[in-house]
């Protein structure tokens, strides 16, 4: 065991981790941010992706002490402190950017890290960008929506309210 | 105006908070203090026999509780069917044990021989390489037609073949059919193959199994549609347990499409096991487990004749399919290639004579059963193939063939079984060729060819049976279990409301769309209303979510019993009021007297309802009704789908330029979830058409394992999809006039897909009849070039 | 996963000590690594993580105008950095997996993994590029033996590659559409001295160089040179996502791409 010290959401946590524990693991285990889900075990589906040092990464594809010192964001950082969703979380709300939730966190993850580089993206680039993010409910329509919205374009003139 | 609230309202989900903020309760979230956990040792064969399992070096490892094997779950029972289907001999179809672990043979790649719990994971994993174990290895069977073959393999050594049955629906009389088929002006014939699936909702399957010895309690929380079907099974086939000692839990359910319907041998296990260990125990499945051990969908291989006179009507249909039910029988396997495949044959048309043959098949795979549509996407598929490639070879409109031989009367009864309710295709039609603009499809066609691209138009129509399922019609067709549903209105004190129902919401909204309608029906803002759902321990009875059924039965459920408690209400307020009952008026959470100014205030009458003193002598004090539904006939929702692709000449690469579809859906409750429905049925359907594909090698090995060979559609695989419901004819025979929306997508949009492609290539010059999918580049490129 | 035990050298040196133990394994991004352990089909007795030696950070220029990586710069910043100096290269990694991926895989796991659908491979060989590891260097045309089958010895670290950059080039790829992938890559640089085509996804043999193709192109630098060119199907992989005919043809189409866009 050896001792994993980061910034998660704001907050220094630290905790004794093997060399295999994954940081996806050190989240959902260690600090019960369940949040954060695990959908597959090759890197493809995306509902692990947090943010480390700012970018997004897949949690359940890098050691949580690779981890060691690093600033973490989580879904569960994304909204205010008084529990109000942000532009993003609000924006798939409102169009209806998620059905069972599971892949929700991922995506909601991967478009605050797009936005962060690319504050208006077209929607080629919003679906290119979600390459790493498996959905199997939405078709993807309502959720490169919200994108669009979330980045204040108009979304409205999309076919199918 | 769109309304802003109630029935007809796109009312924002309330359960997108918990989702959005990291909040959700899934099951692999629930940790039980002290669990074990379960760790399934696997065969990698397909199919061979068990000639040694030594369990004892791994029991001896660091941290493990106990190893099971199939020995100690001798005397349980295997997990079951639901539906028994009878032959077209009148015999009941063969049904195989099922163990829970291995009983001397391994069937398919995947099934689980040991369970090993220990203390972590990992140490469960260490110890699941310690067994000794030896297989010897038999020739797999995997080809259908091959394992159909007198003198093959067998799958089953105690059955008499590897065929499951040899169902027939529809024409008996052979003679007659070819009678038709003799005298017909064109024949079109189209072999085709509707590719095994894998449903993949981004949740892995997870069961946590727990047991209180003090009390003699179980409970098991798991990735399921349908909690109380679970139950059932487990308790009355499998473990034998009574139903009031045992709670199943389904709780944030991420993703089901039909594959968390079934009962899997790894819930009966964790709940087994949690008592034999003395410890929860929990499993999680991971995703290359999941490819091997959830059940998979479609695998249909089928050849269907489509018999037309001269003046192109359609006079007959005959198919012929071998459906693959894999291993073992799954939960509801044997009903999906028959009862909700055949039945669905007739599609939108008046083809007067028709005859369904399906032979189901096992072979050394995975189990296979529904999955997004069951049954009627590979009917649907099947037909609207067909009935494309006759207008090409007669060299007639696909729309206006479609057009002639659509069902115009109704209700109409199909020559296979089904009696439709209600409809209208060509409405239907109309709204999507407007909404589609085909009339701009030559300048399209024209703009890609510009390109360099081939640009085809691919045309669907689709019905399907939905809001299963009358209990007697089933039940005479083989279901071992009712399809109605329930639920109860529980009014508090100050008015607001719980309402517990028996189906399932795994991304359906239900716990916003419900609401709206018992809101509605009460004229009380829609927050006063919540949905409890998932767990037996608080619901009366449900049988789930499945087959688009949730709104059709278990909604309607909810509307009697609503009614009820108006009723009784209205009793209550006739007291209040000093008035007769009958002149007793329910408008926006008032009740009124007929005819006056006299009123009371919904939550005066509910206040009442819990302390009644000024209260009628005759009536009960509460406000609490629960209704059971069991519908009169199908739902059936219609649809025609339209499809743009381009294709690359040089690659043989199909991108989807433009996809419509309007549905008719009866009545919707929200127009915001409804779209989200099909957006997400499409997305699954071009999936099938053009990427996914689950498939295996000679020697039952699985090829697709994982997502780096299971294609699944990406956001940038897909375009904004136009979905126009307007064209609306209620159901006749449920309460709320629905049909259902989950499926539709996944039936209407494979063949608009294949169409669209076929017409690309032909308007191209290559004269293709059929691809099968997925409509890969590689097989494009092929078919271009042989 | 097995146990192993984690070490996060932030040296070269230090590096190269903690690879002399008994299998120890480098971890590069980890992109490729961590699913293999996932599945227990390695057992490393110590992970070696290249992710703290800022040595083996980053995209240089050097003064002969050839770019250097570090062999633990992730995809996305040679995407963002090496923009400027090769783009082309640039482009490349940045259509390596996914956003998410990108931000941790690195080339040296790449190279050294030498995936045969893997995309830096058809760069590095593409390129006539250099792989520095702690010992020597080691030219492209050496360095890649096959399916992941490299000329690195055990314990071996790729700290650098060096990439001539070319008058032109071009990366065309072609998706696996499952795993993203390349289904067939091709990478053509054109420089004073001559053309080299690398195609990755297609061959047994893993990522190779099309001579044929080079030796057209050479001749007359235009797509058309390149009609009835085609690699010979027997070597090619055939698998779910396509034949050995369709992944020879596609190596012809995109080649064609990759001169047409270098023109």
């Amino acid at each position: 065991m050896t001792q994993v010290s980061m910034t998660v959401n704001g907050k220094s946590v630290s905790g004794d981790v093997e060399g295999r524990t994954l940081l996806s693991s050190f989240l959902r285990d260690h600090l019960s941010l369940t949040g954060t889900h695990v959908g597959c075990d090759t890197a493809q589906c995306g509902a692990c992706v947090v943010h480390v040092n700012g970018e997004a990464v897949k949690s359940c594809n890098m050691l949580a002490l690779e981890a060691d010192g690093a600033e973490v964001g989580t879904i569960e950082g994304q909204s205010g402190p008084d529990g109000s969703l942000n532009v993003i979380q609000q924006a798939f709300q409102d169009h209806h950017g998620l059905q069972c939730g599971f892949c929700t966190p991922g995506m909601v993850m991967s478009a605050a890290a797009l936005l962060k580089d690319n504050p208006r993206p077209t929607e080629a680039e919003i679906r290119k960008y979600l390459e790493g993010n498996l959905c199997r409910c939405t078709g993807y329509h309502n959720i490169v929506k919200a994108i669009m919205a979330a980045s204040g374009q108009d979304a409205s003139s999309i076919a199918a309210e | 105006m769109p309304k802003d609230s109630g029935i007809g309202a796109s009312s924002k989900r309330r359960e997108d908070v918990r989702f959005l903020t990291g909040a959700g309760n899934y099951t692999d979230d629930i940790n039980v203090a002290g669990q074990a956990y379960v760790h399934f040792l696997r065969s990698d064969i397909a199919h061979g026999r068990i000639t040694s399992l030594d369990t004892s070096a791994a029991e001896a490892m660091p941290g493990v509780v106990r190893v099971f094997t199939g020995k100690d779950f001798e005397g349980v029972g295997g997990m079951p069917c639901g539906w028994e289907v009878t032959d077209k001999h009148g015999a009941p179809m063969q049904e195989p044990a099922h163990p829970i672990l291995a009983q001397g043979k391994v069937r398919h790649v995947g099934d689980p021989i040991a369970a090993i719990v220990a203390d972590s994971l990992e140490q469960a994993r260490d110890a699941a390489e310690a067994i000794d174990l030896e297989i010897e290895e038999l020739p797999a069977v995997i080809d259908m037609k091959a394992a159909a073959q007198e003198g093959a393999t067998l799958v089953h050594d105690d059955l008499n073949n590897n065929v499951c049955y040899d169902w027939q629906l529809g024409e008996a009389d052979d003679a007659k059919v070819n009678e038709v088929f003799a005298g017909a002006a064109h024949v079109t014939t189209l072999d085709l193959v509707n590719n095994r699936l894998v449903a993949n909702p981004m949740e892995p399957r997870v069961a946590v199994g727990e047991y209180k010895r003090g009390t003699d309690e179980y409970t098991l929380y798991t990735t399921s549609q349908n909690p109380h079907v679970i139950r059932l099974l487990m308790c009355a086939f499998v473990l034998g347990l009574p139903e009031h000692k045992v709670r199943v839990v389904a709780p944030d359910v991420g993703g089901g499409f039909g594959t968390k319907i079934f009962h899997y041998a790894e819930e009966a296990f964790c709940t087994f096991a949690a008592k034999a260990c003395n410890r929860p125990v929990k499993w999680t499945s991971s995703r290359s487990e999941a490819f091997m051990s959830d059940a998979h969908g479609r695998d249909h291989v089928s050849k269907i004749e489509l018999a037309l006179d001269a003046d192109n009507n359609f006079i007959g249909l005959r198919t012929n399919t071998y459906a693959n039910l894999g291993a073992y029988l799954s939960t509801f396997s044997s009903s999906v290639p028959t009862w909700l495949h055949g039945t669905l044959m007739a599609g939108n048309y008046k083809t007067p004579v028709i005859q369904v043959n399906v032979k189901a098949m096992f072979t050394n795979t995975v189990p296979v059963d529904a999955y997004r549509g069951a049954g009627r996407p590979e009917a649907t598929f099947q037909l609207e193939r067909v009935v494309d490639k006759a207008a090409r070879e007669l060299g007639v409109d696909p729309i206006a063939l479609r057009r002639q031989n659509f069902i115009t009367q109704f209700p109409y009864d199909t020559p296979v079984a089904l009696t439709y309710d209600t409809g209208d295709y060509n409405g239907t039609m109309d709204k999507l060729e407007a909404a589609a603009d085909l009339a701009g499809f030559a300048a399209r066609r024209a703009a890609s060819e510009a390109k360099g691209k081939l640009r085809g138009l691919g045309i669907n129509c689709y019905i399907e049976a939905c809001g299963i399922a009358p209990s007697n019609i089933v039940g005479m067709l083989g279901a071992r279990a009712g399809l109605y549903d329930a639920a109860t209105v529980r009014v508090n004190a100050t008015g607001s409301i719980s309402v517990m129902v028996g189906a399932h919401s795994h991304g359906q909204g239900h716990e916003t769309a419900f609401p709206q309608v018992v809101a509605d029906m009460i004229g009380i803002d829609e927050s006063m209303v919540e949905i409890v759902h998932g767990d037996t321990s608080k619901i009366p009875f449900g049988m789930g979510t499945y087959g688009s059924r949730s709104l059709a039965v278990c909604g309607s459920a909810m509307v009697k019993a609503t009614e009820k408690v108006i009723d009784k209400a209205k009793k209550i307020a006739a007291h209040l009021l000093e008035a007769s009952e009958a002149d007793i008026e329910l408008k926006d959470g008032q009740f009124s007297v007929a005819g006056t100014d006299k009123s009371v205030a919904w939550g005066d009458v509910t206040l009442t309802a819990y302390v009644p003193h000024n209260y009628p002598l005759e009536v009960e004090p509460g406000l609490e009704e629960t209704a059971f539904y069991d519908p009169a006939n199908f739902t059936y929702p219609a649809g025609a789908y339209a499809c743009e692709v381009e294709v690359d000449p040089e690659t043989g690469q199909v991108s989807i330029e433009k996809f419509t579809a309007a549905d008719d859906f009866g009545n919707i409750i929200n127009p915001m979830i409804v779209d989200g429905q099909v957006h997400g049925g499409i997305g699954q359907g071009i999936g099938q058409a053009l990427l996914e594909n689950c498939a295996y090698d000679e020697n039952g090995q699985l090829l697709s394992a994982s997502f780096m060979d299971y294609a699944m559609p990406r956001a940038d695989d897909v375009p904004f999809y136009g979905v126009d419901h307007s064209s609306q004819t209620p159901c006749t025979h449920n309460p709320l006039g629905v049909k259902g929306c989950g499926e539709a997508g996944a039936i209407g949009s494979p063949p608009a897909v294949v169409n669209a492609v076929l017409d690309a290539l032909n308007a191209g010059g290559k004269a293709v009849d059929h691809i099968d999918m997925p409509v890969s580049p590689s097989r494009v490129w092929a078919a271009m070039n042989s | 996963m097995y146990s192993f035990e984690f070490e996060k050298p932030t040296t070269i040196a230090d590096a190269v000590a903690a690879m002399g133990a008994e299998d120890a394994q480098a971890l590069g991004g980890g992109q490729t690594l961590i699913p293999t352990l996932k599945q227990r089909l390695a057992a490393p007795s110590v992970l070696v993580s290249m992710s703290g030696i800022a040595e083996m950070q980053g995209v240089c220029v050097e003064d002969d105008g050839s770019v250097t990586i570090g062999g633990a710069t992730p995809h996305a910043t040679v995407a963002r950095e090496a923009a400027g100096s090769y783009p082309a290269l640039a482009a490349l990694a940045g259509q390596i997996g996914d956003p998410a991926v990108r931000n941790r895989g690195t080339i040296g796991g790449s190279v050294a993994n030498n995936d045969p659908a893997a995309c830096y491979p058809a760069g590095v060989l593409g390129s006539g590029a250099t792989v520095v590891t702690n010992t020597r260097q080691i030219a492209a045309d050496d360095f890649f033996e096959g399916m992941f089958s490299t000329a690195l010895d055990e314990g071996e670290i790729i700290t650098s590659v060096r990439f001539p950059v070319p008058q032109a080039a071009s990366y065309q790829k072609f998706l696996q559409p499952a795993s993203r992938f390349a289904l067939v890559g091709v990478y053509l640089a054109r420089f004073a001295d001559g053309v080299r085509v690398a195609v990755t996804g297609a061959s047994e043999d893993g990522v190779f160089r099309w001579s044929e193709a080079e030796a057209a192109l050479n001749t007359e630098f235009r797509a058309d040179a390149l009609m009835g060119l085609k690699v010979n199907p027997m070597n090619m992989i055939a698998d779910l996502h396509g034949s050995k005919d369709y992944r020879a043809h596609l190596v012809a189409v995109m080649t064609k791409c990759a001169v047409q866009a270098c023109l």
